[in-house]
């Protein structure tokens, strides 16, 4: 069973291709890192997850069923998405930042604190923060309640635009460290975007390799770095892991 | 809100019997003719509202004709030449055969023709035999100093040489305000001004006689709407006949020269025909409260509308870029219209008082509410606006918890200009009759007391400071900002 599937994907932004006959499955379970450099399409493509863009062509499904047109909010709430810089919003304190759809999802007081204390357990962060705006938290500490909101619905599916890039190095393997803590606690898919090989050798199982629109090659990530199918992906492979 | 709705509360206009309503202009001879008129009435057992200080004929004229007053004192020459533009000098009867279409009438005159004149020095007068404007013939060692208006004018002084054969004499121009100063000091021979001016009296001038008729005349007499009871009318047909232009001299010259108020001297004339009056007196702290609650009245309704009207046609517009640059580019517009004007265009639609002026200013507090909000809900980042997206807010989600909150300060700037605004324009609209804190100001411009201007000038002063002031505690209170880093 993949978690995200595409079939024949065509995107256009006016006469500009973005992404031209993509067919990937996602499998389930799994971290599947889409790599590829600036304007290869990996954003569009992440897009098209959460119905945010819809392709000119082809299917997006998303454990078998298609992104539904009717209803994408409530689908939405059903995939965490956390992106670069972690985009909380500047008004509201880290924990109303993170359970912001679930009050909206009506949860009670209790067990809205509880999730958001067990999540702040899992990216080590202290209950400290809970009343503090974004702007008094430093960036590793905004990206991880960044995960935590994308977490604190529990979804089967995380979508993860670049999450790491745009962070010191130090601070971006305490944040690799929680990732794989909560990938080892939650059962949870991902697709993480990246531009980072190594990166994406270190966290993810599944590799999608995009260029200029088109897959250039996807399978899981041991193989794709030791079997390249193109010289786009040997190149890509020689230029960052050696 | 709560003050915005006890302020929608206060009865707009509180009368039960229906008032009789006096109108009149914004300048000394009208609001004591006007001031006599009431008091007339009143004694005589009408309820009077005063609508005093409307700004110009024009407004007065369209106040009467639409029923929000149902009189004021009007002149003949500005009916026939600026209202109803008839040619040459007509009587009373022509223009009340005019005028009676209107459904209007213009009653007995008051006796005194308030036109141009031409005047000279009493001892000069006397020592030469000055009597009408063509003595003036000859008199080529006497200085004639003139008005700049007047030395323009058609009407003025090219149109009265002809007439009277003065053409070759030399003539120079002066300010008018300096004209009677010059003039008592001798430094001037000839000069224009107004025939009843109270400095005719003050300066010992002597007006010389138009015996060619050359200006128009300017009689005034109340003027009268169709809904003004007969015994009204018949009660102001008394007032015929009792001012000439001296007795008219004399009035103008206490207001501005004894410093009495328009009620006293309306008072004393009406003594002098053996009519007892009172003299309705109100507290400098009374006016002050009625002023500043009338004007709070005018604006926080204007604002409120505003903020209703400008904040829903904010949250249709932003997504929309052009759109949003249409209703700024239209509410702009309405900002470069000067307030008075604004003011002037309302009558027509509403008439005069309360309502024209609220919809003005409603109008003036449009553009900083709409202008701030569009341009900071269309400018939260994008990227924001993205994740709120894609975890699931829905667009009215959206709106609540995230776009209006993070433009509540820029939204909040916004109707902080416009209620600044607001209050400062609403002293004009005294000139329609609306009331405020603009009404101790256009008596005191006309009356040229300062005392009287500052009345209306602090107190607007200070309420836009506190108005500034409150909304910065407001928005303290609303707009969340971080504590103090915790060590």
């Amino acid at each position: 069973m993949s978690c995200v599937e595409f079939k024949g994907v065509t995107k256009r932004f006016g006469d500009l291709k973005v992404l031209t006959g993509v067919d990937v499955a996602c499998p389930s379970g799994q971290t599947s890192a889409i790599v590829g450099a600036s304007g290869s399409g990996k954003t569009t493509l992440l897009q098209l997850v959460n119905g945010v863009l819809r392709p000119d062509e082809g299917l997006v499904s998303v454990f078998g069923r298609e992104v539904p047109r009717e209803g994408i909010e409530q689908f939405r709430r059903g995939i965490g998405y956390a992106v670069q810089g972690a985009g909380l919003f500047p008004h509201l304190t880290a924990q109303e930042n993170v359970t912001l759809v679930a009050r909206l999802e009506g949860w009670e007081e209790a067990s809205m604190r509880e999730r958001f204390l067990e999540l702040l357990d899992e990216v080590e962060l202290s209950a400290d923060v809970s009343d503090r705006l974004p702007r008094e938290l430093s960036g590793g500490q905004q990206q991880r309640l960044g995960l935590c909101r994308a977490l604190m619905l529990k979804p089967d599916l995380m979508l993860l635009d670049e999450p790491f890039s745009a962070i010191d190095p130090i601070t971006r393997v305490e944040l690799y460290e929680r990732f794989e803590h909560i990938k080892a606690t939650q059962s949870v898919s991902s697709l993480l975007v990246t531009h980072d090989l190594r990166e994406a050798r270190r966290l993810a199982e599944h590799l999608v390799i995009l260029n200029g629109g088109v897959v250039e090659q996807s399978g899981p990530t041991s193989e794709v770095l030791s079997h390249p199918d193109t010289s786009y992906v040997s190149s890509l492979v020689e230029s960052q892991l050696t | 809100m709560t003050r915005l709705l006890f302020l929608l509360l206060i009865p707009l206009t509180g009368f039960a019997a229906d008032p009789i309503r006096v109108g009149s202009k914004n300048f000394n001879e009208s609001y004591l003719l006007s001031e006599v008129v009431a008091q007339l009435l009143e004694t005589n057992g009408y309820e009077v509202e005063r609508k005093f200080g409307l700004g110009g004929t024009l407004i007065c004229y369209e106040a009467l004709k639409k029923g929000e007053i149902d009189v004021y004192v009007e002149y003949t020459g500005t009916l026939s030449q600026a209202i109803l533009d008839l040619p040459g000098n007509p009587g009373r009867e022509t223009l009340n055969r005019e005028l009676g279409a209107l459904g209007l009438k213009l009653l007995a005159e008051f006796g005194f023709n308030n036109t141009y004149a031409i005047a000279v020095r009493q001892e000069v007068a006397e020592t030469r035999a000055l009597e009408t404007i063509g003595d003036l013939a000859g008199q080529a060692d006497l200085p004639f100093v003139f008005s700049h208006e007047f030395l323009e004018r058609e009407d003025g002084w090219p149109g009265l040489a002809a007439r009277y054969g003065l053409a070759g004499h030399r003539v120079q121009g002066i300010e008018h305000g300096l004209a009677y100063q010059a003039i008592s000091e001798g430094a001037i021979g000839v000069t224009d001004a107004y025939s009843t001016d109270g400095e005719l009296v003050r300066y010992d001038l002597k007006v010389l006689e138009d015996n060619l008729a050359y200006f128009p005349s300017y009689f005034a007499a109340p003027l009268v709407g169709e809904q003004l009871p007969e015994e009204a009318r018949v009660l102001l047909e008394t007032l015929s006949g009792t001012i000439d232009d001296q007795r008219m001299q004399a009035m103008n010259a206490d207001v501005v020269f004894k410093g009495m108020s328009f009620g006293e001297v309306a008072q004393g004339f009406l003594a002098s025909r053996g009519v007892v009056s009172e003299v309705r007196g109100q507290s400098l702290w009374e006016s002050l409260l009625r002023n500043t609650l009338r004007h709070l009245q005018l604006t926080g309704i204007a604002l409120g509308f505003a903020i209703l009207i400008g904040m829903s046609l904010s949250l249709m517009v932003y997504r929309s870029e052009r759109t949003s640059a249409v209703i700024i580019y239209v509410s702009g517009l309405m900002q470069t219209i000067p307030s008075i004007a604004l003011l002037a265009l309302m009558i027509p639609v509403f008439g005069i008082g309360v309502v024209p002026a609220i919809v003005a200013l409603f109008l003036y507090s449009l553009l900083p509410i709409l202008r701030n909000a569009i341009t900071a809900l269309a400018n939260v980042d994008p990227t924001l606006v993205k994740v709120g997206q894609a975890i699931g807010l829905s667009q009215r989600e959206l709106l609540r918890h995230v776009l209006l909150p993070m433009s509540l300060p820029a939204i909040f700037a916004g109707i902080r200009t416009a209620a600044v605004i607001s209050i400062g324009t609403a002293t004009l609209a005294a000139f329609i009759g609306a009331g405020g804190l603009g009404d101790p100001i256009v008596v005191g411009l006309s009356l040229d007391d300062v005392e009287l201007i500052l009345q209306g000038a602090i107190p607007a002063a200070l309420l836009a400071i506190v108005t500034e002031l409150a909304f910065g505690l407001l928005e303290n209170r609303l707009v969340r900002r971080p504590r103090r880093k915790r060590t």
